[in-house]
């Protein structure tokens, strides 16, 4: 057990190193340069901006040789500083993030698990049920065909402007400041139903149509036949085959969530949520180096700690595993 | 294994009795959305600030394009996300009102040159500081001071020619020159926000030039009450010094919201929960044709014209650097098609000066209909046949006199719609008189290194926004000295002593003296429309779309004085502070 989870640390703590490093170099080679443009926004009418640009050069240490600015980026990385944003000038990016990362949590934390748990249930349910199978299919396939964006600005056409009933910007009324209270909740609630909904039922289609596929799958498989002819109940049959099911749903979780979490990105520019997904390509068009580090290191960090969560679960569902760990296999 | 089972059902349970929930707390609360949310309810509990009532909440977008993130009045231009700040907060000298062109006093009671190089200003009495301390002569002087302390505030070159500022008793202000450059410093006037020298004396060179200065604390109509990832929350200040003067802006509250995008913009304006929207929305001219929003005309082009579209020409490549090449460039355009199809008529054509019609007083229309231009293909081709510019390898694009083949870029930041849309007009018109100019859409930060740098063919730049003077829009087509970085204009590079000569005159030529600037504006004219270094295509709209819903008043073409209907930074001094001021409210039915 030590062995395999210490392997997997391993593994992780390699992955975080290349993940970060590819992070701290995608913006820096991108062409541009961040403190022309954050003084270019300020439309300057003196000489001004040539002495502007020195000064903002040297107090962002962009004037220092590139290897030495990669070590400073580890340095203060280790000690909880991501920098200070040219975009949101001068707001620390981790400050910046504090401020968004949770609007992100309460969307992709409950989409992702309950588009998982619902998708699954329902995608048994159906294969055991023709009418399901030919009718709300079908719609699986669309869903999650449908890119989370589009579908983003359809709910909030029908539900926002045709039937006016939820709201379509922001992550709580314009007209209110936050404070405890039922309204408050109700008013939070309200507006992150959408951008939820529209992650939601993406995933959710695709899980259906998943867990669908492979129950016919076990269903078909040897053992199924071999408790049938045993004269197993089919229930019993079925759970089963659900469970094997699983397995690979679980691995595919972990394979999506790279996936799911760029939808959430959009998501939120559709909705105007206040999570990283507009700061994050605001930060790319500005080339904000922190602010777009910062937002990817959110990302690595989110995947990588989600994968090791879905590790430990799939030890936990598949004996295996469990068993593979004390052999000689990994 | 059951427990698996369990839990999976326990957790959908959950999630649907949250989901339930969600939808569940929504019911009471519903007026449904033009309505506001009513704090009726559970008022006991909720003192009333915390919902703000619809009726005496002022709800604009447009300005803000990022969070707030800084508040610091010296933060140049729009960097400052929170608009509000300078205007709400901060407030100047003079505002300059560019429907009338006249500087109206603002902190100021008046200002004038007592000789060539003194300018005396006497601030109004009973200014104070929304704090109660009273605003003086002393503080002016001091907000001047740090320009001459630190480099790193934009207007610190003023203090090239600027020599001392004095006080002349409490509410007088002494400015001494050497050489002045009267345009750019009436531009200051204007421009400069004072600030309080009690709280900002103990401030470092840092926190002064860079610093967020949270919870600002100035003299204006407005305080800062609070902000959040997507607002600013400005609270109306009731003892703002210029009730008496203005009178009081009617809303309580004002909230500038950032959308994300112009679409989330456009499905508020249309559910109504802006009241104010200064964002670019493409189909406006129907929606305010059919009566949902109001614009600033009733027909096209709907918007007045906030700032004008050039396209910079870069002068050291060839064939670029050749005049008869671009001025063929400048007939094979078709800036009817930028208007009519790009803009569906929201925006005019620009006039081939640049200027904006708010300054076109200074449009020597001689010069215009000697030397300008407009679409005319046909004479495009035979400038460039007479230049030596002909096709010949027949692929139906003309090659330079020494044969070789032109190829030429036009380009304009990734997802500026609107622009995109443009430099595809300018290519495909060009293609059709023989230019081989294709379009292309780096993205921003790429496009701007490249326009920085001088590593472009043609792109297009609007950074000379409205002025009290032609210089602002001159300084920017003609910038000098041409350095390695080009960062506020002259992107083009173009190298002309004898222009740079008549901008520098221009510069120096008295406010007050409008024939010797109208004079220097002609000279400029002519040597620009000869040489054709750069073409001005079409002038932006100041994109603003009302609703007269909750507010009404707002400034049309019918109003008596009209003031500009704007939020955008840097616009609040040249009416829009007064266009707040001149709102009502509409009342309850």
């Amino acid at each position: 057990m030590r062995r395999y989870f210490g392997r997997k640390l391993l593994v992780y703590g390699l992955t975080f190193f290349l993940a970060v490093t590819i992070d701290w170099m995608i913006p820096r080679f991108m062409p541009g340069d961040p403190i022309a443009n954050m003084l270019s926004r300020a439309a300057l009418n003196a000489d001004a901006a040539r002495i502007l640009y020195t000064y903002y050069t040297h107090a962002f240490r962009l004037d220092l040789p590139i290897w030495q600015q990669y070590v400073n980026f580890w340095n203060a990385l280790l000690h909880g500083d991501l920098g200070i944003s040219t975009y949101l000038f001068p707001t620390p990016v981790v400050k910046v993030l504090l401020r968004a990362v949770p609007y992100d949590l309460a969307l992709l934390i409950p989409a992702i698990l309950l588009s998982w748990l619902a998708g699954n249930r329902f995608g048994a349910f159906a294969a055991r049920t023709k009418w399901l199978d030919n009718t709300l299919l079908p719609l699986g396939y669309i869903l999650t065909a449908t890119p989370y964006m589009w579908l983003g600005i359809l709910l909030a056409w029908v539900f926002g402007i045709i039937l006016g009933v939820l709201p379509i910007a922001g992550a709580y009324s314009y007209s209110m400041t936050p404070h405890p209270s039922w309204l408050f909740v109700g008013d939070v609630l309200k507006h992150w139903f959408l951008p939820f909904a529209s992650l939601f039922l993406v995933q959710f289609g695709g899980w259906a149509i998943g867990m669908r596929n492979m129950i016919i799958y076990e269903l078909e498989a040897d053992y199924s036949h071999y408790l049938e002819a045993l004269g197993a109940p089919r229930r019993l049959i079925r759970d089963y085959a659900f469970r094997n099911a699983l397995l690979p749903q679980l691995s595919g979780l972990a394979l999506q969530l790279g996936v799911v979490v760029a939808g959430a990105l959009v998501t939120e520019v559709v909705f105007s949520y206040p999570g990283i997904g507009s700061l994050l390509l605001a930060g790319i068009q500005n080339q904000d180096y922190f602010l777009v580090m910062g937002c990817f290191l959110f990302i690595i960090i989110g995947v990588l700690l989600a994968n090791f969560v879905i590790d430990i679960a799939y030890v936990l569902v598949d004996p295996r595993t469990r068993r593979g760990m004390t052999g000689e296999t990994g | 294994m059951k427990r698996w089972n369990l839990a999976l059902t326990v957790l959908v349970a959950l999630s649907l009795l949250l989901a339930a929930c969600g939808q569940a707390t929504e019911t009471p609360v519903e007026p449904v959305e033009p309505a506001p949310v009513e704090p009726s309810e559970p008022a006991p509990v909720t003192p009333t600030e915390v919902v703000f009532e619809r009726s005496e909440t002022l709800y604009v977008s447009g300005a803000a394009w990022g969070p707030p993130s800084t508040w610091n009045p010296f933060q140049p231009g729009s960097l400052a996300n929170t608009t509000g700040t300078i205007g709400y907060v901060y407030e100047f000298l003079f505002a300059f009102d560019p429907m009338t062109g006249l500087m109206t006093p603002w902190l100021a009671e008046s200002g004038e040159w007592t000789d060539a190089d003194t300018y005396a200003v006497t601030l109004r009495e009973g200014l104070t500081w929304s704090d109660g301390e009273p605003l003086t002569a002393a503080d002016v002087i001091f907000t001047f001071e740090l320009g001459n302390q630190y480099a790193a505030l934009w207007f610190s070159p003023m203090w090239n020619y600027l020599t001392s500022i004095t006080a002349d008793g409490d509410l007088g202000v002494i400015f001494e020159f050497t050489d002045p450059l009267y345009q750019e410093f009436e531009n200051n006037l204007y421009n400069i926000p004072i600030v309080p020298e009690h709280l900002w004396a103990g401030m470092s060179e840092e926190e002064i030039t860079i610093g967020a200065n949270e919870a600002p604390i100035g003299s204006g109509a407005y305080l800062y009450e609070s902000h959040s990832e997507d607002r600013n929350v400005w609270v109306r200040n009731e003892s703002w010094w210029g009730i008496d003067v203005f009178g009081a802006p009617a809303p309580t509250r004002i909230v500038d919201i950032r959308t994300s995008s112009n679409n989330v913009a456009l499905g508020m304006v249309l559910k109504g929960e802006l009241d104010l929207s200064n964002n670019y929305l493409p189909g406006v001219a129907d929606m305010s044709s059919r009566g949902y929003v109001q614009t600033y005309f009733a027909d096209a082009p709907y918007m007045l014209s906030a700032n004008t579209a050039v396209l910079f020409l870069n002068t050291t490549t060839p064939p670029l650097d050749d005049p008869a090449f671009r001025r063929a460039l400048a007939f094979s355009i078709n800036t009817d098609d930028i208007v009519n199809v790009a803009y569906a008529n929201l925006v005019r054509a620009a006039s081939p000066t640049g200027l904006l019609p708010s300054l076109s007083n200074f449009m020597d229309q001689d010069v215009v209909d000697r030397l300008g231009y407009s679409y005319d293909p046909d004479e495009a081709r035979s400038i460039l046949a007479e230049a030596g510019y002909v096709d010949v390898n027949n692929d139906g694009f003309v090659e330079a006199p020494d044969g070789s083949e032109i190829a030429l870029e036009v380009t304009c930041p990734f997802g500026w719609t609107d622009w995109m849309e443009a430099i595809n007009v300018i290519a495909n018109s060009a293609q059709e008189a023989g230019l081989n100019i294709v379009a292309a859409t780096p993205d921003y930060g790429a496009w701007n290194t490249a326009l920085q740098t001088g590593t472009f063919d043609m792109t297009l730049n609007n950074w000379a926004s409205m002025s009290n003077t032609p210089w602002t829009l001159y300084n920017l087509l003609f910038r000098h000295p041409i350095q390695e970085q080009m960062q506020s204009g002259n992107f083009g590079r173009w190298e002309n002593q004898e222009m740079f000569d008549l901008v520098d005159g221009l510069a120096r030529v008295p406010m007050s003296d409008v024939a010797g600037m109208q004079a220097a504006c002609s000279a400029i004219q002519e040597l620009m429309l000869t040489e054709v270094p750069m073409i001005p295509l079409w002038y932006n709209g100041l994109w603003a779309q009302f609703s007269n819903a909750v507010w009404t008043n707002w400034p049309t073409e019918d109003s008596a004085s009209p003031t500009l209907p704007t939020t955008w930074s840097g616009y609040w001094q040249l009416g829009g502070l007064q266009t707040l001021i001149n709102l009502e409210p509409v009342p309850a039915e």
